[in-house]
């Protein structure tokens, strides 16, 4: 099958294309940055998603089958562009799909879409509506292309749509939203809140994916593999240090002493729980993961040792 | 952080013999750590088994296995009945059974609260969760009286304010036999003579439980808990309201007569209950 991966250079893409490509699949990527050590045998082109040349592309492979990764989740990067690739890339990879016949898109999002809230329920069901953007609106354009991407099941019916939810992932290569929270030696925690944290391995993640491309479920899915674990459970059994700040100083302390720096609307999100059941999927495709919760945490503290007390500049008191 | 506190051995070895999915760090899909719920019981154990002095009726109407609804009413200005019925299913049953209870949504706010009231089992009260919890045959702890039931000053101590119709609407939905309880002695042990609101917004809860000592501290009094037979209410939870409603009132009618059981048997008008007796479904030995 040809598999088109707009969004290839990220690091869960390169390990997409490498897995497909192992399966006999013909894989096309297309990414704005620069790939050198893209796998054998994945065809690459250097160009932006919302671009002309990448309609060319559409054109020329006449891919069978979309893996739509190219968004950008680094909340840091709060920007313009950062709005305009997430919704005008998301926009484009479905129009470009059904103008050049492609038969499958699968939309990789993510289960933060769902927000964190005291009260909201644990293990969010996909008929649950986003109640996140208030307090947290670096995520709204996540929330969006999320939207956009599932009204594609009712505005073009010939095209089979798979849109997931996927729990952070975690692994040797340090990918996603949890892994870059967890890469210092200490990790800051609000006093007095330990909320569950659903992720699964990397290349659990990367099985769901071809496993949807397989079974091409139509829908709107949440993908996560073993239980979820309390934070404190994460920072100890990745061997780093949980710095517990009261609520009231958190945001003067972020960036400081070696803690990472997060958005302030963040804070809900380390505050509160955000977990999902994934039956339907599980129901629909057959998935079964193969990495249990310590394996993901061990499988990230090998790849990343925490760092000896005094590598860093900064002492934490 | 880790902190150890001191773990009874037979809480040790009750937690093992819990029917629940812990994975190999003691904690459980809905986040119930082994962490927690040691320390809470050891603690829950001196006031069940010491401090107070607890008996309980009727303990074999809940099944060992399988989904289940422990119904009841409220009875203290503190969430001491909760506690009190969770440390009888964990320290009177065999093998031991996990109640959790629906916790009250401002607790998720408050730090450390949220923490420890979730890691026990006791997640925030939604219908969520609810289901949930009962669609992994656990055992559910329910007043439908809420906030307002605790909120019962020592005068009224014996009264049933008004039930709310989630429960049996939730029981019909999930298949799940209701087993009503009583709960005496909680009015005694934390008299309130009055409930401070001003107060209590200031600190972010409904109210805090005045007492002629001022603090809502227990005195160690005497506490019934008898349970009852199970009720089944066959339904999809979607019925008119005339017909929820009316299951409603035999749950609480059969509260109430249980109450009324239980002060007889306080005043020691009854020594011991039988099958014959009026409330046939509390017949059992006492266990003190």
């Amino acid at each position: 099958m040809k598999v088109l991966i707009p969004g290839v250079a990220g690091r869960l893409g390169k390990l997409v294309a490498e897995r497909l490509v192992a399966n006999g699949h013909d894989v096309i990527g297309i990414d704005r940055r620069a790939f050198p050590d893209a796998p054998a045998g994945v065809e690459v082109h250097e160009v932006d998603i919302r671009k002309r040349g990448a309609e060319d592309v559409f054109r020329r492979v006449r891919p069978q089958a979309v893996i739509h990764m190219a968004t950008v989740t680094h909340l840091v990067r709060q920007s313009e562009d950062r709005y305009r690739i997430n919704l005008g890339g998301t926009r484009a990879v479905f129009e470009h799909s059904r103008a050049y016949g492609v038969e499958h898109v699968v939309f990789v999002g993510r289960h933060t879409f769902y927000g964190a809230a005291a009260d909201s329920p644990l293990f969010h069901s996909e008929d649950e509506p986003p109640v996140g953007i208030g307090s947290f609106p670096e995520l709204a354009d996540l929330v969006a292309a999320d939207l956009y991407a599932g009204s594609a099941l009712w505005r073009y019916p010939d095209l089979t749509t798979s849109v997931l939810r996927t729990v952070y992932t975690l692994g040797p290569t340090g990918h996603g939203t949890l892994a870059m929270f967890l890469r210092g030696r200490r990790v800051p925690t609000l006093l007095g809140f330990d909320p569950l944290f659903h992720f699964m391995h990397e290349q659990d993640v990367v099985s769901a994916l071809v496993t949807t491309l397989e079974k091409r479920p139509r829908g709107v899915f949440n993908v996560a593999g073993p239980q979820p674990v309390p934070l404190s459970t994460v920072i100890r059994e990745t061997g780093r240090t949980n710095v517990p700040i009261p609520e009231w100083v958190f945001p003067s302390l972020l960036g400081r002493f070696g803690l990472p720096k997060i958005p302030a609307g963040a804070l809900d999100h380390i505050k509160y729980s955000v977990t999902v059941d994934a039956s339907a999927f599980v129901q629909a495709t057959g998935f079964v993961h193969e990495v249990d919760e310590r394996g993901a945490l061990r499988a990230f503290r090998e790849a990343f040792p925490p760092a000896p007390p005094g590598a860093s500049t900064n002492r934490a008191r | 952080m880790r902190v150890s506190f001191p773990v009874d051995s037979e809480v040790r070895e009750r937690l093992e013999q819990l029917e629940i999915p812990f994975n190999a760090d003691g904690i459980d899909p809905f986040g119930v750590s082994k962490a927690y719920l040691g320390p809470s019981f050891t603690l829950l154990k001196f006031f069940f088994r010491r401090y107070f002095s607890v008996h309980t009726l009727g303990i074999e109407h809940v099944p060992q296995h399988g989904r289940c609804m422990l119904v009841g009413n409220h009875s203290g200005g503190i969430a001491l009945d909760a506690a009190m019925v969770s440390a009888s299913q964990f320290f009177e049953m065999n093998p031991p059974r996990l109640a959790h209870g629906m916790a009250e949504r401002f607790l998720g706010k408050i730090p450390f609260a949220s923490q420890l009231t979730h890691r026990c089992g006791h997640l925030t009260g939604l219908p969520e969760h609810a289901e949930r919890l009962l669609a992994q045959d656990r055992l559910l702890m329910v007043f439908p009286e809420g906030a307002r039931g605790t909120a019962k000053l020592f005068k009224e101590r014996y009264s049933l304010v008004h039930f709310g119709t989630g429960f049996v609407r939730l029981a019909m939905k999930m298949k799940t036999p209701i087993v009503p309880f009583a709960f005496l002695g909680g009015g005694e042990a934390i008299p309130t003579i009055a409930n401070a609101v001003s107060l209590g917004k200031l600190l972010g809860v409904p109210y805090i439980p005045v007492t002629p000592w001022v603090v809502a501290l227990p005195i160690p009094a005497r506490l019934d808990i008898i349970y009852s037979e199970p009720m089944t209410f066959e339904g999809t939870g979607f019925e008119e309201d005339d017909v929820v409603l009316a299951y409603v009132d035999r749950v609480k009618k059969r509260i109430a007569d249980l109450i009324e059981t239980g002060r007889r048997l306080r005043r020691g008008d009854v020594a011991q209950l039988t099958n014959s007796g009026p409330h046939a479904g509390v017949a059992g030995g006492a266990h003190t």
